[in-house]
């Protein structure tokens, strides 16, 4: 099977207009009955606590209360516009978030060409691609937060005690210096093979005989990468960012068991998960929640119109 | 859609099977490793631990870990027979309080064991009776030696009332647990009669709760009166005290002894000066040894430790008559001298600390002094803990001239007021906090009493040493009656600020803003 | 510097990366065996114990005997396992229409769906527990089975859709030309040239399902019906207030964990990646 460059689309073949438009409608018929199971799961299970949740953004409920609900319209949102805590947990988010989608695509990309191809060890890689994503992250997080400990960690037993490569213990989660980039550390490790393992798919459908006929001509592999393998990558290379900012922007469980409810280092879920659990405050708690929501579609728009994917 | 399902088949019934083989390989396994004595021994033990203690009891090698050997202890009691558990009970008790190791007199030692429950009161018996045959879901205490306490007392109130209770383990953690009842109360659901509530959740969960007054309100007249009056919002008494817990100071002895400190530190400076001293000496074998450890993480327990600074400095508490009470000059002095703590005679990371990183850190030898929960005594004074012998407790230190105070924690027991059977629920709530149940509980779990004569009772102090070491302590209280529903949140900017504190943050900034933001919240 | 030496440090200096992100992605992993073979009172002793003297294996007793863990791996497996299957089934289908027909109204569709996952958990959760509640579902696993499919679907949507939409289009009027439907064009032609897709976003749902913790605490209250990542959690202690972490026993039960799901990973990939290969040189 030879391929063409993917991106060109192969127009329909010339008919007569009754039989086309005829074509067309039974297809999207036929498309609109496929997307009837996934349109009912979204209807039942998704849209209606979706909705409530708006709703409840405009209210003053609370959970749990006897208290009536009563409707304050954009008082909420009013709120969140001056509230610094919350504009401090987007700078917090959005700086996590950047780190963290860069690293894991640059490691990702790299574990998965290096599984993709004849490399002798890649077997060994593959199975060591899989062990943070099997381990669960409420475990994960506390395994690590552990090993950073400044007594008794293993980190600085290791770097100050046998190697005495630093002078003195670190507090790696309580230092401000280093928080960040600690916690980073830990996400990266764990979703790595999320990244990885989206990008060997795509890797694994590109047919080989392109990059033979590439080496014919002459082409080093970096050249191959850059003209080849990327642009055939980017679908999966969208859908893999995409999904993988989405979820950094929600990050939660991470952060929860390393750092807890510290002020400096909330994140938007956190501070969402503070108001509504532990202030039982649903109306300013649902606010935040569609402010993330709206942020989060901020970064969809972007990707998409970088990559231009719905070109074609 | 047959095709697509055909497509799918291969792969998922590989899937499938897979799966299917590994767990069934599991279980294999956990039939083969299954200890031989297994269910027969201890007919009111929950059947999880019964498995579990026989193999390990038996094993009770010195290296086994003082938690596996704990959660089988009352168990393990319960198997041997009274005669034989003096000689049972050094090798399989360690972690369970030194008491219960030292307290066999073959007479008390065989009455409190967790297969023997005291049997519900006569009055009890008589007041619960025309509610036979209802059943109720209790919330009690998490997956462990609380849960088996807990289906012990179910087993005994059903054999004597005929009431029948489904004990469910609650979440580990008590954020968790809050939320789950948050979601019930949220759906008025029937499915929760009584639940096990934290000492400062009755303000935020009264409108959900049953009036205990009327049936209860002589019973809690056995309580201490300070924690009856927390457990009662605007009048109405929502719930009754479980079980109490307070801050305490726990000390090295040995290293006391070996720097020749004669008593443990009374005031905060004795404190910093006695670490300082204790440290330089340790510090040429032990680099990373610390002086004091504390629980500075930013969460509620870090609102204990810093009422406990605020209160025994003279500062006040942290609301007061509906106003943020701790700006002023002790307040702000207490909480720069903690910050000068840190990365002195505190562990540079003592602000992510939480209850088991101070202990682990103190238990391993690597701290002089420690604020903890009395529940951190049992574990360190175990068989294979490294301090065992070397460390003893008392009052935490105060400010010159001021008294010692301890922070109360523990947990209430309240009904919720969508029960379908509220009055067979205030019956079991009847028996569990009644003296008898609580001395039960006491000698066998090492929970701390809630009633003045139940922690006087002879056979609880030698099962609790401490309580006789800091019993005369003043408890303080947070003010979570005072500030009902907003509590959580009062609470939330005082921790955020003193962990700010903590980091490096001037007190005399952070202080006034921590009033103004708790001013504007519930003034 | 010659040609090939300079091909030799190019090759070691990549082999020395390798190994640093190799150990990187399994140290962690090599410290929960330690912990769970290391007797409690070495866990946290300094300087740290890297492998214990006296290893002992009552952590691993004390987590097999507990019939509650067992239960929670059959039920983990049977709600990732059909959680998986009805994301691959419904996302397949549901991509073909998206990737491959044209139509008013695909967009909206594709957001529509993702939109699904974009708010945070915990905010819908208040609202989802009604729900589950309404329908009589709590404490059930097809509670959790639904409610998976919130951030099991959109992601194997768009991951289908996007390699459903680069195939080329003359298989497709191949296969109308010879006279099939458009669900035997499905089966017989496009699903065998995305079957890397298929495999990749079922194990990556399957693990995602394996893995949640906040949705089965919330909807999951006794302990037979506990998922695994819940029964960690659930380890008896042995003091009272609750403060108290056993986790010697979380990290062996952590291990025993960890390892059939590897293997399982692994054998799964294996034998697709020989499929594929096999099967590639098609038409």
């Amino acid at each position: 099977m030879s391929v063409q460059a993917p991106a060109q689309v192969q127009t329909a073949p010339v008919a007569l207009p009754a039989v086309h438009s005829e074509l067309v409608r039974r297809q999207t018929r036929l498309a609109w009955w496929l997307l009837l199971p996934s349109l009912l799961v979204v209807a039942l299970v998704a849209l209606v606590p979706l909705a409530q949740t708006v709703l409840a953004s405009f209210t003053n409920e609370r959970l749990a209360s006897n208290r009536a609900v009563q409707f304050v319209g954009l008082k909420n949102y009013a709120s969140l516009l001056t509230d610094d805590a919350f504009w401090h947990s987007i700078g917090v988010t959005v700086l996590f978030t950047i780190l963290t989608v860069v690293f894991e695509l640059v490691l990702g990309m790299g574990i998965a060409l290096v599984v993709n191809s004849n490399f002798k060890g890649r077997g060994a890689m593959r199975a060591a691609m899989l062990v943070p994503w099997a381990i669960p992250t409420v475990v994960s997080a506390q395994m690590w937060r552990f090993m950073y400990h400044d007594v008794y960690g293993v980190f600085n037993d290791f770097l100050v005690v046998r190697l005495h490569v630093l002078p003195q213990n670190v507090a790696w989660i309580a230092d401000p210096a280093t928080s960040i980039p600690a916690i980073a550390a830990i996400d990266i490790w764990k979703t790595t093979p999320f990244m990885a393992l989206l990008l060997l798919a795509g890797l694994q459908v590109i047919p080989t005989d392109i990059y033979e006929a590439a080496d014919v001509d002459g082409a080093n592999p970096v050249q191959q990468f850059i003209s080849l393998t990327l642009p055939l990558l980017r679908p999966a290379l969208v859908v893999a960012l995409i999904f993988r900012t989405l979820d950094a922007l929600r990050v939660f469980d991470v952060f929860y068991v390393i750092f807890g409810n510290r002020a400096d280092t909330q994140t938007m879920a956190i501070y969402a998960q503070q108001t509504i659990v532990s202030f039982s405050d649903m109306g300013y708690g649902s606010a935040i929640s569609v402010a993330i929501f709206l942020i989060i579609g901020i970064f969809v728009v972007a990707y998409v119109t970088i990559f231009k994917v719905e070109q074609s | 859609m047959d095709l697509e399902g055909a497509a799918r088949r291969p792969y998922s019934r590989r899937a499938f099977l897979l799966g299917a083989v590994s767990a069934s390989a599991a279980g294999v396994l956990a039939a083969c490793t299954q200890p031989a004595a297994a269910p027969t021994t201890a007919p009111a033990a929950a059947p999880t631990t019964a498995a579990a203690p026989a193999s390990p009891a038996a094993a009770a090698s010195p290296a086994a870990s003082p938690a596996a050997l704990a959660s089988p202890s009352p168990a393990a009691a319960a198997a041997a027979s009274p005669a034989a558990s003096p000689a049972a009970s050094p090798a399989a008790s360690p972690a369970a309080s030194p008491g219960a190791v030292a307290s066999p007199s073959p007479a008390a030692g065989g009455q409190f064991t967790i297969a023997n429950p005291p049997p519900v009161p006569a009055a009890n018996i008589a007041s619960a009776k025309p509610y036979a045959g209802a059943t109720i879901t209790y919330y009690g205490d998490g997956v462990g030696q609380g849960n088996d306490l807990d289906k012990a007392a179910a087993t005994q109130f059903q054999k004597d009332t005929g009431i029948n209770v489904n004990v469910v383990a609650r979440p580990q953690s008590s954020t968790d647990t809050f939320a789950q009842y948050q979601r019930f109360f949220q759906g008025q659901s029937p499915d929760l009669d009584v639940l096990m509530i934290d000492v400062i959740w009755p303000g935020q969960l009264a409108s959900n709760l049953v009036d205990l007054g009327p049936k209860l309100g002589d019973a809690s007249k056995n309580h201490y009166p300070g924690i009856v009056a927390n457990d009662t919002i605007n009048g109405t008494l929502v719930a009754m005290p479980f079980f109490s817990d307070f801050g305490i100071l726990y000390y090295r002895s040995d290293l006391l002894q070996k720097y020749n400190i004669s008593s443990p530190p009374k005031t905060w400076d004795e404190l910093t000066q006695q670490a300082t001293t204790i440290m330089n000496g340790e510090k040429g074998s032990n680099a990373t040894f610390g002086g004091f450890v504390f629980q500075g993480s930013a969460y509620e327990g870090l609102t204990c430790n810093g009422l406990e600074w605020l209160s025994s400095s003279g500062a006040g508490n942290i609301v007061d008559n509906g106003k943020a009470s701790f700006n002023n000059p002790q307040g702000i002095a207490v909480m720069n001298t903690a910050k000068g703590w840190v990365g002195t005679i505190a562990p540079r990371g003592v602000t992510t600390y939480q209850e088991e990183d101070a202990r682990n850190t103190f238990q391993t030898g690597n701290a002089a002094f420690m604020r903890n929960w009395p529940y951190a005594y049992a574990l360190a004074a175990a068989n294979d803990s490294p301090v065992k012998g070397k460390f003893d407790v008392g009052p935490l230190p105060a400010a010159s001239g001021q008294q010692p105070v301890g922070c109360i924690g523990g947990w209430a027991l309240a009904a919720s007021k969508y029960s379908k059977n509220p009055d067979a629920s205030i019956e079991f709530i009847r028996y569990l906090t009644s003296p008898e149940f609580q001395t039960f509980r006491g000698v066998v779990g090492g929970y701390v009493p809630t009633i003045p004569s139940v922690a006087a009772d002879p056979n609880v102090v030698q099962a609790q040493p401490y309580l006789t070491k800091v019993g005369n302590v003043t408890r303080v209280a947070r003010p979570s009656a005072e500030t009902g529903e907003n509590y959580n949140q009062v609470s939330t900017y005082f921790f955020q600020g003193v962990n700010s504190i903590l980091n490096g943050q001037d007190a005399a900034s952070v202080v006034p803003m921590m009033q103004n933001q708790i001013d504007r919240l519930i003034g | 510097m010659t040609k090939a030496q300079r091909r030799t440090i190019s090759r070691v200096l990549f082999y020395i990366l390798l190994a640093i992100i190799s150990i990187y992605l399994v140290f962690p992993f090599y410290w929960a065996i330690r912990s769970s073979i290391t007797p409690d009172n070495q866990l946290f002793s300094t300087p740290v114990v890297y492998w214990p003297d006296t290893p002992t294996l009552i952590n691993y007793q004390l987590v097999l005997s507990s019939p509650n863990f067992i239960k929670a791996l059959g039920n983990s497996a049977v709600v990732a396992t059909i959680v998986t299957l009805l994301s691959l089934v419904i996302g397949v289908l549901s991509a073909y229409a998206l990737g491959r027909f044209r139509f008013r109204g695909r967009l909206p569709v594709m957001y529509l769906i993702l939109a699904m996952t974009m708010f945070p958990t915990i905010a819908v959760l208040p609202a989802l527990f009604e729900r589950v509640s309404q329908f009589g579902l709590y404490n059930t696993l097809w509670a959790l089975i639904f409610t998976y499919l919130i951030f099991t679907l959109p992601f194997t949507v768009w991951v289908l859709t996007s390699f459903f939409e680069q195939m080329p289009k003359d298989l497709e009027e191949a296969a109308y030309v010879d006279g099939c439907t458009p669900f035997q064009t499905l089966y017989l032609v496009m699903l065998p040239l995305i079957s890397p897709a298929l495999v990749t976003t079922g194990l990556l749902a399957f693990i995602a399902a394996w893995n949640e913790f906040l949705l089965a605490l919330s909807f999951i209250q006794t302990p037979d019906r506990m998922t695994v990542t819940l029964a960690l959690f659930n380890f008896a202690t042995s003091t009272a207030g609750g403060f108290q972490i056993p986790w010697g026993q979380i990290q062996a039960a952590t291990v025993l964990v960890t390892i059939p799901l590897i293997v399982l990973v692994l054998i799964f990939q294996r034998r697709i990646l020989a499929g594929l290969t096999a099967g590639a040189v098609k038409g």
